[in-house]
């Protein structure tokens, strides 16, 4: 029997539950010491995290979950952290709720409680509301609940101590009980008293489940009461029918009521402050005539300045120039020529299209330094809360592409990364506009690397960058346009929770960037060396000269130099390999202005890399992703041709 | 200026082609109507419409007839959808039908019945009529949908219109509750609001459909 007492101790689960950005991924850091991606945006947490704890000697394990906001789940994030709520037994589960919101989430609250889950409550981001002007009477608040209930402000770990005291000291025992008006009370009971089977929740909360129609716990119910189940359908019918109101709305109105006594005498609220600096920061972003100059602004300094100038420039010339060309690679050549006689394996490693002098430059000394500047940024922005408001600008103007404002989250993100990007398009609610943000990521979307080197390109021909951009952007929207139309589906809508805008902190930001850079390394560094690999294959074997050849008549269609070919083979491993191809090429004067606008353009719109076309299929199925695939290449050499013969009938940049 | 059921059908889907979808003019084509249609030329002969190359424009006395056939076709819509609880095709047919029974003043009569609505369940706009236009004017309707507000405004949520019980949901567990107090903070380019602490955004799709009882009209 002691082995049986060590496994469930061993098996103690904590979960967190709250509505989304009330800062469970903080708490969940605080607590196991781990980190996963904590996000100031609504619903990035798609996945669970796991991790461990230790509290007086007990080991639990950890999980949080997706945010919800109640326990009747409209979206796919909101089931899974229900069925975690359903099927994990928790030893207790804390419900996060942020203390300037208290009124709108202690519903929530109610609906655990009442589910007969093992509640402690914290009261999260309390200084800013004390910041605000509010102060809660926590201990007001346990007495009314009768549940633990704790303050705190995980960031700056404020409440943690009390917290693992509640945790350790938790008492199932103890259940609050509240009280619905006498008339729902009485429905609930007539369906409840009908219940035999055997559930996880309580049958009071599977009956209220069955009265607001909710599919699973129908589900459940048929399977558990075989012979009972029509009796059961009758009287919720029946009791649905006799009261002739949404069930739902009479809940909440319900809820809404017995949390209002609650807080009563909880709540102290000081009304008359001045706005502070973020409050006004906030009405200026959303502002369409202070908002469009601030995200040129944003964009200028952020992107341009920051990852392009800084990242692109100063540290690809350190790293590449610098430590690489004068340092690293003489001395690793003169190694691998020193230790092996054979060419083929000096090929392998430091020739051409060398393990080293390839796969490994290329990962760290052009693609690092870029794409961790632009998670940098992308990290700040998106914790000061940048990206909601951002959203709601740009929804107007993307509802004309056939999506919603939410879209634009995963499309900013793909110009650091189109893979990553691709993967978010998940939280996006509709297959269609699913389909068509991954078509326009992997179309007119260059990621951070591919930009930085293109930017750097083009800058140095006047006139080049101007009608690259216009070319992109022309085609993005074009192609957004036409697919709203074709695309069948329904309209997007578009609702989004504007969380206030925060000074982001260090710690937080430096985590998501560090664990952003480490998924991209991850996957990138084993296909950049998998590419140099098949590459040198290809030299070797003179494979890719035939593929050379065979791609040929299409570059040469396009004004460009046969020897163009073998970047446009290489973006496909990357795209920026492609995009570093050119600036090669260009270094050496091989291109003229024209050949090199038009190689950008036709590059940039061409196909993804191969680990973003890998994602697509995983996301979207081969169907949809070799149609895009197609649709891509095809449009990229149409579009580069145009541009090659309208330049030539131009007569700009000879 | 009685018009067949026919023509009444014919004026309609012009009006939208023209009017609501931004065409110059319909092709008899894609209204699969027959260029002999008699409908047809009674509609031209009463000055409606004018046929050109296989196409029909709408004059302007055609705009207003049409207007009206179209708010008739939407109230009967609504009608069906929200107090007779009929849905999809079946609605949609029997809704055909009864539309051409709402003649001037009984669609007046079910507008008001139907507190004046805007939109039909598809959510497209219904045409106001002159009593949606004296309602408005003499501020007897103290509940208005958000979209109706004005920036700094304030309210109580009265009801939410929508026949949708997930977006429902997603509105109520976001704390937009009858009986919360909302306040609009700003119209463009989307609706933005204030209920209890937080601030939400909402595009005029659903803003449409929380109606608000405003504390001015107290």
């Amino acid at each position: 029997m002691a082995g049986q007492s060590e496994v469930s101790a061993a098996d103690r689960k904590i979960v967190l539950v709250g509505n989304p950005n009330v800062g469970k991924s903080v708490l969940f850091n605080a607590l196991t010491g781990t980190y996963t991606v904590v996000s100031n945006y609504p619903g990035t947490s798609v996945e669970v995290s796991r991790g461990h704890c230790e509290i007086e000697g007990v080991y639990y394990e950890v999980l949080d979950t997706p945010g919800m906001y109640s326990l009747l789940p409209i979206t796919e994030e909101e089931r899974v952290a229900r069925e975690i709520l359903l099927q994990e037994n928790a030893h207790t589960i804390i419900h996060v709720i942020d203390a300037r919101n208290l009124e709108r989430m202690l519903p929530m609250t109610l609906q655990l409680v009442e589910a007969g889950l093992p509640v402690v409550l914290l009261i999260n981001i309390l200084d800013e509301a004390e910041r605000k002007g509010m102060r809660i009477d926590i201990p007001l608040l346990q007495e009314k609940l009768g549940i633990p209930v704790i303050g705190g402000a995980m960031a700056r770990k404020r409440g943690l101590p009390e917290l693992r005291q509640a945790i350790a000291s938790y008492n199932p025992e103890v259940k609050a009980v509240f009280g619905y008006s006498r008339e729902l009370e009485r429905d609930i009971a007539k369906v409840s008293n009908l219940l035999i089977g055997d559930y996880t929740l309580v049958p009071r909360s599977i009956a209220l489940l069955l009265l607001q129609k909710d599919e699973d716990a129908w589900q459940l119910v048929g399977k558990a009461e075989k012979g009972n189940l029509q009796t059961i359908e009758q009287a919720v019918n029946d009791t649905i029918y006799e009261r002739r109101m949404d069930l739902n709305l009479r809940i909440s109105l319900e809820r809404k009521r017995i949390c209002h006594a609650l807080l009563e005498e909880v709540i102290h609220e000081q009304t008359d402050r001045k706005l502070t600096f973020f409050e006004k920061l906030a009405e200026w972003t959303i502002n369409p005539w202070t908002g469009f100059p601030l995200l040129v602004a944003v964009l200028y300094f952020g992107v341009y300045v920051f990852v392009g100038k800084f990242g692109a420039g100063t540290l690809v010339d350190l790293l590449e120039g610098g430590l690489f060309e004068k340092f690293l690679n003489p001395w690793v050549i003169s190694l691998v020529h020193g230790l092996t006689p054979w060419v083929w394996l000096q090929e392998l490693v430091v020739g051409e299209y060398g393990v080293f002098t390839l796969g490994v430059r290329y990962a760290v000394a052009l693609v690092l330094p870029i794409v961790g500047t632009f998670f940098l940024a992308f990290s700040i922005m998106e914790d000061v809360g940048y990206f909601p408001r951002l959203a709601m600008l740009v929804d107007r103007v993307f509802k004309k592409i056939g999506l919603n404002g939410r879209a634009v989250i995963p499309m900013v993100l793909g110009f650091g990364c189109d893979t990553m990007a691709t993967m978010v398009t998940r939280t996006l609610e509709t297959v269609r506009e699913r389909i068509i943000v991954t078509l326009l990521l992997s179309l007119a979307i260059p990621c951070s690397a591919q930009l930085g080197v293109i930017m750097g390109l083009l800058s140095e021909v006047p006139g080049a960058l101007p009608v690259w951009t216009a070319c992109v952007v022309l085609v993005f929207l074009a192609v957004g346009l036409l697919s709203a139309r074709l695309l069948p589906g329904e309209r997007p809508m578009f609702y989004m929770e504007l969380p206030p805008m925060r000074l982001p902190q260090a710690r937080n930001v430096l985590i998501k960037t560090i664990s952003r850079m480490q998924w991209y390394f991850l996957e990138i560094f084993p296909l950049f060396i998998f590419a140099s690999v098949l590459l040198w294959a290809g030299k070797m074997t003179g494979a890719l000269d035939g593929l050379v050849r065979f791609m040929a008549p299409p570059i040469t269609a396009l004004g460009l130099p046969a020897k163009t070919t073998a970047a446009f083979i290489f973006g496909f491993f990357r795209r920026d390999f492609g995009a570093a191809g050119l600036y090669d090429m260009h270094a050496q004067g091989l291109l003229s202005p024209r050949q090199l606008t038009v190689a950008a353009v036709t590059m940039t719109l061409f196909v993804p890399c191969i680990a973003q076309f890998l994602m697509m299929k995983k996301e979207r199925g081969w169907k949809v992703s070799l149609g895009i695939f197609v649709l891509v290449t095809l449009l990229a050499f149409g579009v580069g041709w145009c541009l090659n013969v309208v330049l030539g009938f131009s007569g700009w940049l000879l | 200026m009685e018009q067949s059921e026919r023509a009444e059908d014919i004026l309609e889907a012009v009006w939208i082609a023209v009017i609501e979808e931004g065409d110059n003019s319909a092709s008899l084509e894609a209204l699969d109507i027959d260029s002999h249609d008699p409908a047809l030329l009674d509609l031209e002969c009463q000055a409606l419409i004018e046929l050109k190359g296989g196409r029909v424009y709408l004059r302007s006395e055609g705009r207003m007839a049409g207007e009206k056939v179209v708010r008739r076709h939407r109230l009967a819509e609504r009608l069906m959808m929200d107090i007779l609880d009929l849905k999809g095709s079946n609605a949609n047919a029997k809704a055909c039908e009864f539309e051409h029974l709402l003649n001037e003043g009984v669609d007046t009569r079910i507008c008001t019945l139907l507190n004046h609505p805007t939109t039909c369940p598809h959510g497209r706009p219904i045409p106001p009529g002159e009593c949606c236009r004296t309602a408005r004017s003499s501020a007897d309707i103290g509940v208005v949908p958000l979209t109706e507000m004005k920036v700094g405004d304030a309210g109580e949520i009265a009801y939410i219109a929508t026949s949708d019980t997930k977006k429902m949901q997603k509105l109520m567990s976001l704390g937009v509750l009858p009986g919360n107090h909302i306040r609009l903070n700003r119209r463009f380019p989307s609706f933005i609001f204030h209920v209890g602490n937080s601030e939400f955004a909402v595009d005029e799709q659903l803003a449409r459909e929380i109606f608000v009882r405003t504390d001015a009209a107290d």
